[in-house]
């Protein structure tokens, strides 16, 4: 019986054999897929969400263009089987589309979209499977997907999950976790330690919020580091790739800009 | 700042990382769940300064572990399994059983599984300061951490997962203290697999684990004695756990409702009210007109999940079948603590089979060697007329909660525990459980399956802190079903516009008020009522007359003149019945203007009044009497003291006094009229709260009512004036009459009194009239105990049917009298203010004597039914109210007075049971139990119980029904539920406190 499962034992173990402040695993993938321009797919634990990025390009619809910067488009998709129940959610399910809006408004500020006037860069999620942290996996995916797509940003942005229970903060919740605790989600910028969103759906008090805003901010680092390395492991790849055959084209834009930012971040 | 990391998982081994189960939820639907799990090796074994593990907190398994053991001659540790702590929990929990336990996560996480309660008890266990347990986290740790293997079940699973920890431990130990050269081996530590069951045990050994059953290993113990008194017989041969059966019925079908009306119709079938035995859980009773005794209903499955209050039908077994009711106290709370809340699919399981056993002893009990005349018929329930199911005041249980994390969102399956004794625990779901605890809350049913043991309920709102004023007094006045709303603004519109300002016009012939209106002001008027009372409806005057004759008269407040029929105000009276008298609150039947100002028959000034004049001969013989409406100005307002103290002042001659003093040998004479007519003298436990102040209401202390000459005085003029108009509305209206009667109760409910009377005292009481029973009740003494009539009047009392309002045309010219009181007829006109029949009383009066039509609602008879009814019902509703509200002022009383809430009283046994007696506390009007632990003797033919005394020295006392004895009386907190509750302990002659 699920509901017979301790948040917090005694002990200080999680229902799954974690502790109070531990992340659950985390798996990057950020090989190429398809057409599109970059792409990553994480798991957080048994999370799994797949990022695609096209562009920037020109925009679909032409009344939408800005004439400053680019149009940042977020679609999400969520496959029926990626829960136990089986439910399908069509497009224009309202959970969905807040989930896009959310990621969208998470990344407007951060992506440099003025760099490119009149174009519009589209971010497609396909969430494949859930157990708890959606949105923040949905946000570290489409995270390192920018990066790989060569969008210039001002910085990484990481997200977590952080729940209390009692008077003990969580990280990194479970989908049994999120049902029985109160939990925010805090999107933060590692580097400048700054916060893009925070998102609460349950009622939390306010003595609590503080020191949860403080925990999720430290987790961000931690995966910062993850995805930087990540991130470095497929560059080292191509710089190698790129070493191999050594025709330096246009292509190679893209990537350079890429390999800088992430100087940068080592500085 | 914490350290955070990532937890990595290896993706290879995801047989043993991951989980997947398939879960039907309650729609039926198959859902899929994958879990993971995260294995560590930073889990600590616990064995203190282990070279091993490092753990934030101290280890608490000493290094060598215990070898106090007879047969087990190395240091060792307990490994228990999980039927060990299901079935054998009072023994772990006994401090006697020092052995160092390693308790495992597989174990601990079935408790849980299986029961709630026992898992508490299991967690209080783990941080006891007595006993060094340990909690291994095997499940978290790599090397033992088991996966279901293909065609296991999740029992062996985790026997295999126990066997396994034991196993690591033993090598862990050994690792952990590598032998040093050149040393003797040092004697080996070993954890030793404690379960009862034998083909575990046989797996065990054969892997080399030490295995041993829980009664070896306390034979093998220093207190082996004792300890082996607390091992449960049904921890010999345990079945391995059933797997989840489907559901199954634990009650019978009811009957189509078609089936039961025929049934009913045919007299197969008797209907009734279901009432439940406060005392026993188990038991209940129908009360039908086919039989003199109620149907006993036995058991669960034969009350068949009726809740007190329903209106059910019942089948009655043949009479061979009979049966006594029981003799025991059986108290559901302590009988199922370890029931489960949450026990849908596992109904039937092991746990709970000894509570159901013992259950079985208990109703099987009653069949033994008892009197064939205490039997009574039996039966059981076979269909549902109609439920009367209303809102119930609860508490959670404590021990039904899963998790007591204040910030818990989950959805929890709950206990919750109805204040009243008379229902069953009601099983709710709630997402707010934590923060309920504590908390007086309300409670619908919604249903009750046949395949669930327990009602199901909703939260409807909390009522506040437990304890708390006001949540006392809102819990009890829902509890009673008192309407307590403030009169809304249709109500309020009907009082006259002129508000308090409202006076009686001045007199003048033209003027509507004054129209047939006798005009009493010069009458020398005063009313005599309790200290504080403001809402005052009667009032009394008397003066001789020249022909040698008294005139008394009887004046009431008039209310009829202001609450008029068919008007807002009048409707919301007859629905509320009554006035509700609390210890701190008073809920009005009327709006406050009306019965605190306008009404009320204040001294000094000028009322309206319905007055009852008599002409009585010097011998308080009625030679006439007259009703009228008059104005009257009452002259003083006594209180029954000042009054008292007025009429035995000799200095006092004034006109006001001589005419108490002529009421006062009125009312003399008339009751020793009314009791050689053979009126009963009946005794209440009455008791008077004395409140601090007004505004923090904190009761100081508890006494007893006292009864002055003064009140049997205007008592004896009510009872006339009651008379009088009786006989006048029944004249006038013989199909409609508003009336009150008391029927003779029936023989057999005396029978147990009279019984118990002659077997203990050598007494009699004769019930075959009221005058029998007066007289014969009067020789009821004890010329050492002067208490002890008192008592027997109390118990006389419970045997009789309460007086109740009826329809003069609804019942037969001969079911009219009243019992208690000798009269042949009788009604209820003297307090409008307070009590809506006598509100129809008046205007039944007014149109008797033409004053006014009579209003055509109250030539209906089903009309006068329907709202005598109602009044009926809410009188007795509040009269309990009432009785509540004083018991639980005297709870509060009790705490101020003693020091840590500890009395000590005289108090009278009143009723024996096979495990406690009741008892009676005369002075604070309350009744307890007492209840024994211990094997006592009880011997039910001469209502005694044999007390073995405590000190060892083998001497015993008996106590029986009607001795004294001296209770230690104390207010505690039931730990689950907190509600307070009263707790008896006997001192004389024996001390129960260990008994």
């Amino acid at each position: 019986m699920s509901s017979r499962v301790e948040i917090l034992n005694d002990g200080g173990y999680r229902s799954d054999g974690r502790r109070q402040y531990e992340l659950r695993d985390i798996t990057i993938d950020l090989s190429p897929r398809g057409t599109a321009d970059g792409s990553a797919m994480i798991t957080h634990g048994l999370t799994e969400v797949m990022v695609d990025v096209f562009g920037p390009r020109e925009a679909k619809l032409r009344g939408q263009t800005l004439h400053d910067r680019a149009l940042l488009t977020v679609e999400v998709g969520i496959v029926p089987f990626s829960t136990g129940e089986r439910r399908k959610r069509n497009r224009g399910d309202k959970r969905i589309l807040e989930l896009a809006a959310t990621i969208k408004q998470t990344f407007e500020p951060i992506v440099q979209t003025n760099l490119y006037p009149r174009s519009e860069i589209s971010i497609f999620v396909s969430v494949l499977q859930q157990d708890g942290g959606l949105l923040p996996a949905s946000i570290n995916a489409t995270t390192l997907a920018l990066l790989t797509a060569g969008i210039p940003m001002t910085d990484y942005v990481t997200a977590i999950t952080c729940g209390v229970h009692s008077t003990a903060p969580l990280l990194d919740l479970t989908t049994l976790e999120e049902n029985d605790l109160p939990h925010l989600t805090v999107a933060s910028l590692p580097r400048t330690f700054k916060v893009t969103l925070v998102a609460m759906e349950t009622r939390l008090h306010v003595e609590r919020v503080s020191e949860c805003m403080k925990i999720a901010g430290e987790a961000g680092k931690v995966l910062h580091q993850e995805m930087k390395r990540a991130v470095e492991a497929r560059t080292k790849r191509l710089v190698q790739a790129m070493d191999m055959a050594p025709r330096i084209g246009g292509v190679g834009g893209g990537v350079d800009r890429d390999v800088d930012m992430d100087e940068d971040n080592q500085t | 700042m914490v350290e955070i990391t990532i937890r990595k998982r290896p993706r290879e081994d995801a047989a043993v990382t991951q989980r997947k189960f398939f879960k039907k939820t309650a729609r039926g639907k198959v859902i899929k769940v994958l879990r993971e799990r995260y294995l560590r090796d930073d889990v600590s074994c616990g064995i203190q300064r282990c070279g091993l593990c490092t753990s934030d907190v101290e280890a608490t398994l000493p290094p060598l572990g215990t070898q106090d053991h007879k047969t087990l001659l190395f240091g060792h540790y307990v490994v228990p399994d999980t039927n060990v702590f299901l079935a054998q929990m009072d023994l772990m929990e006994s401090p006697l059983f020092t052995t160092p336990i390693i308790l495992l996560q597989t174990v601990m996480e079935e408790v849980r599984h299986r029961s709630l309660p026992l898992f508490n008890r299991l967690k209080a266990l783990v941080n006891a300061d007595d006993k060094r347990v340990w909690v291994f986290y095997n499940e978290y740790r790599s090397e033992t951490a088991v996966v279901r293997e293909e065609g296991e079940s999740p029992n062996d699973r985790n026997d295999r997962g126990i066997r396994k920890a034991t196993a690591w431990y033993n090598t862990h130990i050994s690792l952990a203290r590598p032998p040093v050269r050149n040393q003797s081996k040092p004697p080996v530590t070993t954890a030793v697999l404690l379960t009862d069951d034998v083909a575990n045990r046989q797996r065990a050994e054969a892997e080399g684990i030490k295995a041993i059953s829980v009664r070896r290993y306390i034979e093998g113990l220093k207190e082996s004695n004792q300890l082996l008194d607390l091992l449960s017989a049904m921890g010999e041969d345990i079945e391995p756990t059933r797997a989840a059966a489907p559901r199954h019925a634990l009650y019978p079908e009811y009957l189509p409702s078609a089936t039961v009306l025929a049934g009913i119709k045919a007299s197969q079938l008797h209907q009734g009210h279901f009432n439940a035995n406060q005392y026993n859980y188990l038991e209940g009773s129908v009360n039908v007109p086919a039989f003199e005794k109620p149907v006993l209903l036995l058991g669960r499955e034969n009350m068949n999940r009726a809740i007190n209050g329903d209106i059910v039908a019942v089948e009655v077994f043949p009479e061979s079948e009979w049966k006594a009711p029981g003799d025991e106290v059986v108290d559901q709370e302590t009988m199922l603590k370890n029931d489960d809340a949450e026990d849908s699919e596992e109904d039937e399981r092991d746990d709970d089979a000894a509570a159901k056993a013992e259950e079985r002893r208990i109703v099987q009990a009653q069949n033994a060697k008892r009197l064939a005349a205490e039997k009574q018929p039996t039966g059981r329930i076979v269909g549902m007329v109609k439920r009367n199911w209303r809102s119930y005041v609860c508490h959670i249980d404590r021990t039904s909660l899963q998790s007591s994390n204040p910030t818990s969102l989950s959805q929890q399956t709950v206990f919750a525990t109805p204040v009243s004794r008379l229902l069953p625990r009601i099983r709710l779901r709630t997402r707010q459980a934590p923060t309920l605890i504590g908390q007086k809350i309300l409670v619908t049913i919604d249903r009750w399956d046949n395949t669930s043991r327990y009602p199901e309920g909703h939260f409807v709102r909390a009522l506040g802190k437990v304890e708390s004023k006001e949540a006392e007094q809102e819990s009890l006045l829902l509890e009673f079903d008192v309407p307590f709303r403030p009169f809304g603004k249709a109500i309020l519109d009907c009082l006259p516009k002129e508000g308090d300002k409202w006076v009686v016009p001045p007199k003048s012939d033209d003027n509507p008020e004054w129209k047939d209106r006798t005009d009493l002001r010069d009458l020398l008027i005063c009313s005599i009522d309790p200290p504080g009372c403001q809402d005052i409806d009667d009032a009394l005057h008397a003066r001789p007359l020249p022909n040698g004759n008294i005139e008394a008269g009887v004046h009431i407040a008039d209310v009829s003149r202001f609450v008029l029929a068919d008007t807002p105000m009048d409707s919301e009276a007859a629905s509320r019945g009554t006035t509700v008298y609390l210890v701190d609150k008073r809920i009005d039947m009327l709006p406050e203007l009306l019965g605190t100002n306008l009404c009320s028959l204040r001294p000094h000034v000028e009322r309206l009044a319905f007055s009852v004049i008599w002409e009585l001969s010097p011998e308080a013989e009625i030679v006439g009497v007259r009703f009228m409406k008059s104005v009257i100005a009452s002259k003083e307002a006594f209180t029954y003291e000042a009054a008292q103290l007025r009429k035995d002042d000799p200095n006092m001659n004034d006109d006001l006094t001589k005419s108490i003093r002529l009421l006062n040998s009125l009312a003399i004479k008339l009751k020793e009229g009314r009791m050689k007519a053979g009126a009963l003298n009946l005794a209440s436990p009455e008791v008077k709260i004395h409140l601090d102040s007004a505004e923090s209401s904190d009761p100081v202390d508890v006494e007893q009512k006292q009864l002055l000459e003064t009140n049997s005085l205007v008592e004896e003029f009510m009872l006339l004036a009651n008379i009088s108009v009786a006989r006048k509305i029944q004249e006038t209206f013989p199909q409609t009459a508003v009336l009150r009667r008391h029927m003779p109760p029936p023989p057999v409910n005396f029978d147990k009194l009279k019984d118990v009377l002659l077997k203990r005292k050598g007494l009699s009481v004769d019930v075959s009239s009221s005058a029998n029973l007066a007289a014969s009740l009067d020789k009821c003494i004890d010329p050492s105990e002067p208490a002890f009539n008192t008592l027997v009047r109390i118990m006389a009392t419970r045997c009789m049917l309460s007086a109740e309002y009826f329809c003069s045309g609804s019942v037969g010219r001969d079911t009219f009298g009243h019992y208690g009181l000798a009269s042949p007829i009788y009604t209820h006109f003297t307090s409008p203010i307070r009590r809506y029949a006598d509100v129809l009383a008046h205007r039944q009066l007014a149109a008797a004597i033409s004053y006014s039509p009579l209003h055509p609602s109250l030539h209906s008879k089903s009309y006068v039914e329907r709202v005598l009814d109602t009044v009926n019902r809410r009188h007795r509703m509040a009269q309990m109210a009432s009785r509540a509200s004083v018991e639980f002022y005297v709870g509060l009383a009790l705490k101020a007075r003693g020091k840590a809430g500890v009395v000590t009283e005289d108090a009278f046994v009143i009723r024996t049971f096979r495990n406690g007696i009741n008892v009676f506390v005369s002075k604070l009007g309350i009744e307890g139990l007492v209840m024994f632990k211990r094997e006592i003797q009880f011997d039910a033919e001469n209502y005694c119980v044999t007390v073995p005394n405590p000190d060892g020295s083998g001497r015993t006392s008996t106590i029986s029904v009607f001795d004294k004895v001296k209770v230690q009386i104390e207010v505690e907190k039931d730990p689950n539920t907190q509600r307070g509750k009263v707790k008896m302990t006997l001192l004389e002659p024996v001390n129960s406190s260990t008994l």
